[in-house]
C-alpha cells in the first residue's frame, strides 16, 4: 500500500478533563471517497477540528502528503491543501454567492495594499483568475445562476452547495464535508452523491465526510471509519461495517439511528 | 430632529442610488468638484477654514474607516497615529531642518512601525483587547508629547514652516483648502479600491466570521494587521498636513476626545460606506458651525440629535450595504 494522504496517529484531545478523542488512529488514502461515522457527539467534528488546525491535541501526530500539520494554524493548514466545509452553515453574511466564493482564492493569490492602491497589471490579472475560478466552482456545483445573489438568502440545500464551492475555490488534494447531506430532502442528497464523486473524479480530490445518513455513506464511501465516545471502534468497506457487531451495538446503544444502519 | 432624521434617510436613499449609476454618478462628481473649486470665492475666508478643518476629518474618518468599518476593530486611540504624524513633520522639519515633502516619508514610516509594534501582538488575541491596547495608546502618545522636550513639552511645537511645491508656496487658508481637497480626493480613492480588492474582501470575511475565513486559507492576524497599520499611515498623513497648515501643534490637538470624534464621524454616516463616512465627517465638524446660533446649548442640542441619529438609523445615515461600492 502506498503512503497514505491523511495520517493520524494516536491523537488524543480533551477539554477541561473531559476526554473527547482518544487514541484516535486514522488514514485517508489519496483518490478514495472516505466517511467517518458515529452517533451524536463521539467527537467526530472534533476530529476534523484537530485536522484543520482548528483543535490543538494533546497527543498524537497527524501527517498529510508527508508534511506534519500539528501546530500549524488552520489557514496554513488550508494552503498546504485541506479544504473543508462546516457542519452548520458559515457562509459570509451580505455577501454575494460568488464574492463567498472568492474567498477561498485568497491562499492561492497575494495581491496587497499597494497593489490593490495602484491597481497595477498584476493585481488585475489576479482578480480576474479569482472571479474566473470561483465562477468555475460555483458553476461545478450548480449554482452559477445565483452568483451575485446575498449568500445568506438561498435555499438551504444551494447555501450546502456554496458552502462546497467555497471550499473547491482554495484547490485542495483533501476536501472534508461535515454532514453534507443535513438538513437535504432525498432528491437533494442523490444530486449530492453525483456531486461527491465528480469532485473525486473530474477534480482528483480525496474526499473524507462525515455523515449521518448511513445509506447515502454506504453509496457513495469506499471506506468508512466508526467513531464512538471518542474511539475508533471499526474501519473497513461499508459492507463489513454493515456488519460489525461492535458497530451495531454503539448505534443501538446510542438509541437514534438504531435502523438508520441496516 | 428624529424627524430631520427620516427625512434625511428619505432623502438619502434615492440621491444613494442616482449617484451610483453611470452617467448620474459622472454629473454629481463633476458638481461636486466644481462646487469644491468654487467655494473659498464664494464663502469667504472663515467658511474656508472650517471647510479645510472638515476636509481634514474626512481624512482621518476615511482612514479610521478602513480599520472600524472595514476589519472592524475598535479603535480607541486613532488620534495618536495622527499626532505621530504631526509630530515626526514638526519634529524633523524645526529640529533637523528637514524640507516638509522629506518628512513625509518619515511620517509614513514611523506610523507605519508603531501600528505594527501596537497591533502585531494585540490582533492575535481575540475579542476587544485592541480597544482597551489602542485606548492606552492614545493617552501615552499624548502624555510622552506632553512630557517630552523634544515634542515642545506643554506648549508643544510652533513655528512649522509652511511648505513650496514646485514654485507654489501654500501659505493661504485658500491654498492649503486645495490641498486637503486633494487629500480628501485621494483617500476616498484609496478607500474605494481597497474594498473593492482581494485584501478589502478578506477584511470583510474575517469580520464576518473569523473562523470560517481562516478556513478559507486567510490569516486574521495578518489581515487585520493591514487594516491597521493602513490606517495609522493614513492618519499619519492627516497629521503631517495638519502640522504645516496650522504650523503649531500641541497636546490637546490628539486628546482621547480627538480620537472619539472621529470614531463618531465614521459610525454615524455608516461604517464601511465611503460616502456616508464623507457625510459623518461632514456633520462632526460642521454641525456644531451651523447651530452657532443656539449659543452654549449647541454642543447639548448637537449631541441630542447624534442620539436620535443612532437612534433611528443605527446602521448610520446612508444607506445601503456596507461595502458597497
Ligand atoms: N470546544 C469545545 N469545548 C468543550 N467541549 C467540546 C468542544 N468541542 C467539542 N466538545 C465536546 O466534544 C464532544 C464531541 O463533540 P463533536 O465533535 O461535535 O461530536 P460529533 O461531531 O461527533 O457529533 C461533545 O461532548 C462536545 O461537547
Ligand atoms: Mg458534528
Amino acid at each position: 500500500m502506498t503512503e497514505p494522504l491523511l495520517h493520524l496517529a494516536g491523537i488524543g484531545l480533551s477539554f477541561a478533563g473531559n476526554t473527547v478523542l482518544q487514541d484516535v488512529s486514522f488514514a485517508v488514502q489519496e483518490g478514495r471517497v472516505a466517511s467517518l461515522i458515529g452517533p451524536n457527539g463521539a467527537g467526530k467534528t472534533s476530529l476534523f477540528n484537530c485536522i484543520t488546525g482548528f483543535y490543538r491535541p494533546r497527543a498524537g501526530r497527524i501527517s498529510f502528503a508527508g508534511q506534519d500539520l500539528r501546530r500549524l494554524k488552520p489557514h496554513r493548514i488550508t494552503a498546504a491543501g485541506i479544504a473543508r466545509t462546516f457542519q452548520n452553515l458559515r457562509l459570509f453574511r451580505e455577501m454575494t454567492v460568488l464574492e463567498n466564493v472568492m474567498s477561498g482564492m485568497h491562499c492561492r493569490t497575494r495581491a496587497g495594499a499597494i497593489g490593490a492602491i495602484l491597481r497595477l497589471a498584476s493585481q488585475r490579472r489576479e482578480e480576474e483568475e479569482i472571479r474566473a475560478v470561483a465562477h468555475e466552482c460555483l458553476a461545478f456545483v450548480g449554482v452559477a445562476d445565483e452568483r451575485d445573489r446575498i449568500a445568506t438568502t438561498l435555499p438551504y440545500g444551494h447555501q450546502r452547495r456554496v458552502e462546497i464551492a467555497r471550499a473547491l475555490a482554495t484547490r485542495p488534494r483533501l476536501l472534508l464535508l461535515d454532514e453534507p447531506a443535513a438538513g437535504l430532502n432525498g432528491g437533494e442528497k442523490r444530486e449530492l452523491i453525483g456531486l461527491i464523486r465528480s469532485i473525486r473524479d473530474q477534480r482528483a480530490i480525496t474526499i473524507l465526510l462525515i455523515e449521518h445518513d448511513t445509506g447515502l455513506v454506504m453509496r457513495v464511501s469506499e471506506r468508512v471509519s466508526v467513531l464512538d465516545h471518542g474511539q475508533m471502534i471499526a474501519e473497513g468497506t461499508p459492507r463489513e461495517i454493515q456488519t460489525d457487531p461492535r458497530v451495531i451495538e454503539a448505534y443501538l446503544g446510542s438509541d437514534e439511528d438504531a435502523d438508520a444502519l441496516l | 430632529m428624529a424627524s430631520d432624521a427620516r427625512v434625511l434617510a428619505r432623502l438619502a436613499g434615492p440621491l444613494a442610488g442616482f449617484l451610483s449609476r453611470g452617467i448620474g454618478r459622472w454629473i454629481a462628481l463633476a458638481l461636486l468638484f466644481a462646487a469644491m473649486a468654487a467655494a473659498p470665492f464664494v464663502l469667504g475666508e472663515y467658511a474656508t477654514v472650517i471647510l479645510t478643518n472638515a476636509l481634514l476629518y474626512v481624512v482621518l474618518a476615511l482612514g479610521l474607516n478602513v480599520v472600524v468599518g472595514y476589519a472592524g476593530l475598535l479603535d480607541l486611540g486613532y488620534a495618536a497615529f495622527f499626532a505621530v504624524g504631526a509630530y515626526t513633520v514638526g519634529i524633523l522639519t524645526l529640529r533637523a531642518g528637514m524640507n516638509f515633502w522629506l518628512t513625509l516619508p518619515a511620517a509614513v514610516a514611523v506610523a507605519a512601525v508603531a501600528g505594527v509594534v501596537v497591533g502585531g501582538p494585540t490582533l492575535r488575541l481575540r475579542s476587544d483587547y485592541l480597544a482597551i491596547v489602542t485606548l492606552g495608546f492614545g493617552e501615552i502618545v499624548r502624555i510622552t508629547a506632553r512630557n517630552l522636550p523634544i515634542t515642545g513639552m506643554a506648549s508643544g511645537l510652533s513655528g512649522i514652516r509652511q511648505p513650496w511645491l514646485f514654485g507654489w508656496h501654500i501659505a493661504t487658508p485658500r491654498d492649503f483648502y486645495y490641498v486637503f481637497c486633494v487629500l480628501a480626493t485621494a483617500a476616498a480613492i484609496v478607500s474605494a479600491r481597497l474594498s473593492d480588492s482581494r485584501l478589502g474582501r478578506a477584511w470583510l470575511y474575517v469580520r464576518y466570521d473569523e473562523d470560517a475565513a481562516e478556513a478559507m486559507g486567510i490569516d486574521r492576524v495578518r489581515v487585520k494587521l493591514a487594516a491597521y497599520v493602513t490606517g495609522a499611515i493614513i492618519g499619519a498623513i492627516g497629521g503631517a498636513f495638519f502640522a504645516v497648515n496650522l504650523g503649531a501643534i500641541s497636546p490637546p490637538s490628539f486628546s482621547f476626545s480627538q480620537s472619539v470624534s472621529i470614531l463618531m464621524a465614521v459610525i454615524l454616516g455608516g461604517m464601511g460606506k465611503i460616502p456616508g463616512v464623507i457625510l459623518g465627517a461632514m456633520i462632526v465638524v460642521l454641525g456644531p458651525e451651523l447651530l452657532r446660533s443656539l449659543g452654549e446649548f449647541r454642543l447639548l442640542v448637537f449631541a441630542i440629535g447624534l442620539l436620535l441619529i443612532m437612534l433611528f438609523r443605527p446602521s448610520g445615515l446612508w444607506p445601503g450595504r456596507s461595502h458597497a461600492k
